[in-house]
C-alpha cells in the first residue's frame, strides 16, 4: 500500500534510496562535532582557548552546512529539489522530527526560563558553561560579558547564514529567492547581531544609555520598544536616542505601512524581520508541515487578531502607567494619550468600515469586536489606571504576563520550537501582531497579490503544500483567483514550486485586484461571460 | 428529485458535479472505483518523487462532499442499461439514474506487445498504478533498472519519478526525436539533450519487440527491435499513450468508437445519456482539435459545459483557444495556440525559433506565411501570460505585434533574467537574411 510506505519515516533508518552521499555523511558529522563542542561547554567543560574552541565549534557548523548544501545542490541540475522531502525522518514528522522538536522546546524553555544552566550567573561573577565559550566574542564586539540572549543571537545569526546559504543553493534557478534570502541574512547579520553589540560599545560613555536596539524590530513585534527602562534608555542618550525613538514611532506609523503599500507585507516578513529570516533558511525543510485545512485558518485568525488586541492594550496601559498627569510638566499626559489612541483606532476603524466593508464580508463583524473591546479597555483603564496600577493589576503584571505568554512561550518555545511538528511559521501565522498589522493592511490596501495564469492550474496541490502560512493557495489557482490573503508572507515558494508557471507575485494597480470566477480561461467565451457574471 | 449520476470522479465529473450543484439542487451520484475522493491525477507523480502525499492530491477536503450534498460511490460499474435507465455494479446492486455523465477517463495503451501484462509491466495513470510501481520499485535495490517505452509527456514523467529515487531508467522511443509529432524540432532536440543531462539512457527511434519473463512471472528484460538487444529491468512502464477506458459500454446500447461518440453538445445517441473528458469523441472536428483529446483542461471545460445543459441551458461543447502546458523535468512548457511539429505542419504555418544559450529556455512562434498572422507559441522555461496570448489571437495579431510586445506576455518571478530583447533582435536579424 502506498500509504504505509509514507509512514515508514517513523523509523531512523529508512531502507529506501535517499541515503545520504558520503561526502553528506561527512558534512553532517563536521556539523554535530561544532554542536558537540557546545554541548560539552553546556555541561561546563572548560576549554583553555575558549575563543579557539568558540570558533572552531561555529566554522564546524559552517562548514558542515555548506558542505552539505553543495553536495545536495551542486550535483544536480537547477531545478526544484524536494524529492523525499515527506519520505526522510526530519521533515516528515518521523523519529528525528520529534526528537529536534522536543530538544529545540527544550532549548527554549532553558534559554527563558532557566538560563543558570547555560551558566548565567546572578552574582556578578564570571559566566560558567555555554555562555562564558561566548565571552571572547561577545568582548569583541560589545566590550562586555556574554548573557543568554547574545548566545541566543549568535546562533540564531550563524542557523541564518548557514541556512540561508543553503536555501540560496537550494534554489540557484530562482533569483526572487536569492535576493530575498540574501536580504534576511543581511538584515539578521547587521541590524539584528552587530549594530545592537556596537551600540552597548556607545553606553561606555557616560552619555550614552541605549537599550539593546534592532532597528528593524518594530512594535508590536518589539514589545518593549516602549517599555519604561528602554523609553529612558533612548531620552538620556542625547540626539541619537531620541533619533532612534522616533525612527521607532516613524517604522510604525509611515514607514511600514508605506512598504506594506507598495509591496505587501513580504517587505517585511520576508525580507526582513528575524523570525521570519530563520523560518525561511532554517525552518524551510519543515515549511510543507503546516496545517492547510479550513479549521486551522479558523484557528490562526481568532488567535493571531487575539494577540494583536492583547498587545495593543498591553502597550498603552505599559505607556500608561510611566506618563504624568499634569499637563504643565509635559504635554502627553495619561489622558491625552488614552485619548489619542482611542481617536487613533476609531479613525481606522471608521475608515475600514466605511471603504473596505463589502471587502471584509464577515469578517467586518469581528473586526468591530475587536475594535470594542479595545475602546472598552482604554475606557476602564481611565477609570482604573494610576501609575502604579492598570486595570487594578500592577502594570508590570500585565506587561510581564505578555512578555512570558506572548514573548516566550508563543514566538520562542512553541513558534520555533515546533518548526519540525506544526511547520515554520506557527507564530508568524497564528501569533505574531504584527503579521497581524501588516496582513490587515495587506488584505485592506496594498498593491500586492498572488496572480494566476488564466486556465493552466491542474491542481496537483504543490503550492497548498508547500506554502508555510498554510494558505490553500490551490483553492484560487483552480478558480483563477488572484491570492490576496492577509497572512501571505509572500516567500515565492508557491510560484516557485508550480510545475505549470500558474502563479506570480505581483504589484499592481488596487483595481480588479481581488476576483473570483466560476469558470476559467479557455472555454466558451460567451460561457464564461455568463457564468463569470455576477 | 432529479437524480443525476456521474460514472468516473476525476477532473470532468467532478466538475460537472460541482457546476450542477452550483447551479441546481438536483440528486449528485458519483461514481468511482479508483479512489474514494477526487484527487488531481497530475499530481500522482509527486507522492512517488515524495514531494507530496496522497492527501494534499485532493483539492478538497473530506468533508467537501456532504456539505454540497454530491454522494460519493465507491463502486465498479460492470453494465449500463440504458432501456431501464439502470446500471449494474459489481458489488450485484444497482443504481437508477435519470441523467447519466460517462467520465471515465482513459486507460494506458497495450499495443499486443508479448509480455506485456507480466508482473512488473505498468502504466502510470491510475492511483492503483501508483501504488504497483511503489511495490516493485520501492528504492534502487529492489530496482535496479527500469525500461520505460513510449516517448510522450506520461513517459518522461515516470523516467523523472525514477531518478528521484536514483533508479536507472532506459527511455525506448518510438520517434527519432522526443515528442516530436507534437513539438517542433529545435525544442524536441532540447528536450533530448536535457533527458540526457538527467542520466537518462534515452533510445530514439526505438521500439519494443517483447518484454521477457523470469520463472516467476515477472518481467526480466526486454528486446529493442530495431537492434534485437536485450536490456536487463526490473520494471518496464509502458507509456505509449492514451485510450478511452470505456469497455464497460460496449455492451451497451450506446454509441462507442475508440471513444463515447457526442455530438457538440455532449450528448451519446440515447437521450440522458453524456459522456465528458478523455472518454468522449467528438462525432464532428472542433477546429485543430482532436477528436478525442485527453487533457486535464478539456476534461475541465467539458464538466463546466455539461453541467450548463444539464441545468437548463443547452449549449455546445466550444473551446476557446487550445492552449496545454507540462514540465519536461526542470523545464516548464507552455503552449497557446496553434505550433504544430514539422510533421504535421499545414503549408502555411511558418516557425520563427529561439533558443537560449543555456539550453533550458527557447519559444516558437508560428505565424501565417502569406498573412503574417499570429496562429501560436510554444513556450519553454520562460512563464507567458494565458490571458494575453488568448487575447492576440482573438484579435488576430500578427507575428510582428507579438514579437514587439512580448513583454506584456512574461510572466516569470520578479528578478528573473529577461530575454525579450534578445528575442527581438534575433527575430529581426532572421526576417532580414530571409
Amino acid at each position: 500500500m502506498m500509504n504505509s510506505k509514507i509512514n515508514h519515516s517513523m523509523s531512523l533508518a529508512k531502507p529506501d534510496a535517499h541515503a545520504l552521499s558520503i561526502k553528506q555523511r561527512i558534512a553532517i558529522a563536521l556539523g554535530i562535532t561544532g554542536l558537540f563542542i557546545l554541548a560539552l561547554a553546556l555541561f561546563n567543560t572548560n576549554f583553555p582557548n575558549k575563543s579557539l574552541f568558540l570558533w572552531l565549534s561555529l566554522g564546524l557548523i559552517f562548514l558542515g552546512t555548506i558542505l552539505f548544501a553543495n553536495d545536495a545542490y551542486l550535483t544536480k541540475l537547477e531545478g526544484i529539489k524536494n524529492d523525499a522531502v515527506w519520505f526522510k525522518s526530519i521533515s516528515s514528522r518521523g523519529t528525528l522530527g520529534w526528537i529536534t522538536g522536543i530538544v529545540l522546546t527544550g532549548f527554549y524553555i532553558v534559554l527563558y526560563f532557566y538560563p543558570q544552566y547555560l551558566g548565567l550567573t546572578s552574582d556578578g561573577s564570571s559566566n560558567t558553561g555555554i555562555i562564558s565559550l561566548f565571552d571572547p566574542l561577545s568582548y569583541l564586539l560589545s566590550g562586555n560579558p556574554a548573557s543568554q540572549w547574545f548566545v541566543y543571537g549568535t546562533l540564531y545569526t550563524v542557523a541564518i547564514l548557514a541556512f540561508g546559504y543553503k536555501f540560496m543553493l537550494k534554489y540557484r534557478h530562482n533569483r526572487y529567492q536569492q535576493l530575498r534570502t540574501a536580504s534576511v541574512m543581511f538584515f539578521q547579520l547587521g541590524f539584528a547581531f552587530l549594530i545592537p553589540e556596537f551600540m552597548a560599545r556607545l553606553n561606555e560613555s557616560p552619555n550614552y544609555n541605549l537599550p539593546y536596539y534592532d532597528l528593524k524590530s518594530i512594535w508590536p513585534l518589539n514589545y518593549y520598544l516602549f517599555d519604561s527602562w528602554s523609553i529612558n534608555g533612548f531620552l538620556s542618550s542625547g540626539t541619537l536616542g531620541l533619533t532612534l525613538l522616533i525612527f521607532g514611532v516613524v517604522s510604525i506609523f509611515v514607514i511600514s505601512p508605506f512598504l506594506t503599500y507598495k509591496y505587501g507585507k513580504r517587505w517585511y516578513c520576508s525580507w526582513v524581520c528575524g523570525c521570519g529570516g530563520l523560518a525561511e533558511t532554517a525552518g524551510d525543510p519543515f515549511r510543507h508541515l503546516s496545517s492547510k485545512k479550513l479549521s486551522a485558518w479558523k484557528i490562526e485568525r481568532w488567535l493571531i487578531h487575539t494577540v494583536l488586541v492583547f498587545s495593543v492594550i498591553m502597550t498603552t496601559a505599559v505607556v500608561y502607567s510611566f506618563l504624568g498627569k499634569d499637563p504643565n510638566s509635559y504635554w502627553l499626559t495619561q489622558n491625552v494619550f488614552l485619548i489619542g489612541v482611542g481617536v487613533l483606532l476609531s479613525v481606522i476603524f471608521a475608515v475600514v468600515m466605511l471603504f473596505k466593508r463589502d471587502e471584509l464580508g464577515k469578517d467586518a463583524k469581528y473586526g468591530a469586536i475587536a475594535y470594542f473591546i479595545t475602546i472598552a479597555a482604554l475606557i476602564i483603564l481611565y477609570y482604573t489606571g494610576t501609575t502604579e496600577k492598570v486595570f487594578l493589576i500592577k502594570s508590570g503584571h500585565l506587561r510581564s504576563a505578555y512578555g512570558l505568554y506572548i514573548g516566550s512561550l508563543f514566538s520562542g518555545v512553541i513558534g520555533t520550537g515546533f518548526y519540525p511538528i506544526l511547520g515554520n511559521r506557527v507564530w508568524c501565522r497564528f501569533g505574531c501582531p504584527m503579521a497581524a498589522i501588516l496582513g490587515f493592511q495587506q488584505r485592506m490596501f496594498s498593491k500586492f497579490r498572488i496572480t494566476t495564469n488564466g486556465g493552466q492550474c491542474i491542481s496537483c496541490g504543490n503550492c497548498s503544500t508547500y506554502c508555510e502560512m498554510g494558505i490553500d493557495v490551490r483553492a484560487y489557482a483552480q478558480k483563477g483567483e488572484n491570492i490576496v490573503r492577509s497572512s501571505c508572507v509572500g516567500c515565492g515558494i508557491c510560484a516557485a514550486v508550480c510545475p505549470r508557471g500558474v502563479l506570480k507575485l505581483e504589484n499592481g494597480s488596487m483595481e480588479g485586484r481581488i476576483n473570483s470566477n466560476e469558470i476559467l480561461l479557455g472555454n466558451d467565451v460567451d460561457l464564461m461571460e455568463l457564468v463569470n457574471k455576477r | 428529485m432529479e437524480h443525476i449520476v456521474i460514472i468516473g470522479n476525476g477532473i470532468s465529473g467532478i466538475t460537472a458535479a460541482r457546476h450542477i450543484r452550483k447551479l441546481s439542487d438536483k440528486k449528485i451520484t458519483v461514481i468511482s472505483a479508483e479512489s474514494h475522493y477526487f484527487f488531481s491525477r497530475t499530481a500522482l507523480m509527486y507522492i512517488y518523487m515524495g514531494h507530496m502525499k496522497f492527501e494534499h492530491t485532493q483539492p478538497y477536503e473530506n468533508w467537501f462532499w456532504k456539505k454540497n450534498r454530491i454522494d460519493l460511490k465507491l463502486a465498479y460499474v460492470k453494465s449500463i442499461d440504458t432501456d431501464n435507465k439502470v446500471l449494474h455494479l459489481n458489488s450485484k446492486e444497482t443504481l437508477d439514474y435519470d441523467k447519466l455523465i460517462i467520465a471515465t477517463g482513459s486507460k494506458p495503451n497495450k499495443f499486443g506487445w508479448p509480455g506485456q501484462d507480466l508482473n512488473g509491466v505498468m502504466g502510470m495513470y491510475h492511483k492503483q498504478d501508483l501504488e504497483n510501481l511503489e511495490q516493485h520499485a520501492p528504492n534502487n535495490k529492489v530496482c535496479q533498472h527500469a525500461v520505460i517505452v513510449g516517448g510522450g509527456l506520461i513517459g518522461i514523467e515516470l523516467a523523472e519519478m525514477l531518478s528521484s529515487r536514483d533508479i536507472s531508467v532506459t527511455f525506448l522511443v518510438r520517434e527519432s526525436s522526443f515528442w516530436n509529432g507534437v513539438l517542433p524540432e529545435g525544442e524536441s532536440q532540447m528536450i533530448n539533450r536535457h533527458i540526457k543531462n538527467h542520466h537518462i539512457d534515452l533510445r530514439l527511434s526505438s521500439n519494443l519487440r517483447e518484454i521477457i519473463s523470469d520463472e516467476n512471472g515477472k518481467v526480466k528484460s526486454v528486446v529493442v527491435d530495431e537492434t534485437g538487444e536485450e536490456i536487463r529491468c526490473d520494471i518496464v512502464g509502458l507509456t505509449a499513450g492514451v485510450t478511452p477506458n470505456i469497455d464497460f459500454i460496449k455492451s451497451s446500447n450506446i454509441e462507442t468508437d475508440k471513444g463515447v461518440l457526442v455530438n457538440r453538445y455532449l450528448e451519446t445517441n440515447i437521450e440522458h445519456v453524456y459522456a465528458i473528458g478523455d472518454c468522449a469523441q467528438q462525432r464532428e472536428a472542433i477546429g485543430n482539435r482532436r477528436p478525442i483529446e485527453a487533457v486535464w483542461y478539456t476534461g475541465r471545460m467539458m464538466g463546466e459545459t455539461i453541467a450548463q445543459t444539464l441545468c437548463g441551458n443547452r449549449i455546445t461543447y466550444n473551446p476557446g483557444h487550445w492552449f496545454n502546458s507540462a514540465k519536461f523535468f526542470d523545464i516548464e512548457y507552455q503552449t497557446y495556440g496553434w505550433v504544430h511539429s514539422e510533421k504535421n505542419k499545414p503549408d502555411y504555418e511558418n516557425h520563427f525559433h529561439w533558443k537560449h544559450e543555456d539550453d533550458t529556455k527557447c519559444i516558437t512562434i508560428a505565424y501565417h506565411r502569406d498573412s503574417n498572422a499570429f496562429l501560436g507559441i510554444n513556450t519553454f522555461g520562460i512563464r507567458m501570460k494565458h490571458e494575453v496570448f488568448d487575447t492576440w489571437l482573438s484579435e488576430k495579431k500578427n507575428m510582428d505585434y507579438v514579437i514587439n510586445n512580448l513583454t506584456k506576455a512574461n510572466f516569470d518571478p520578479e528578478f528573473y533574467s529577461r530575454f525579450e530583447n534578445e528575442i527581438l533582435q534575433s527575430c529581426n536579424h532572421e526576417m532580414q537574411t530571409n
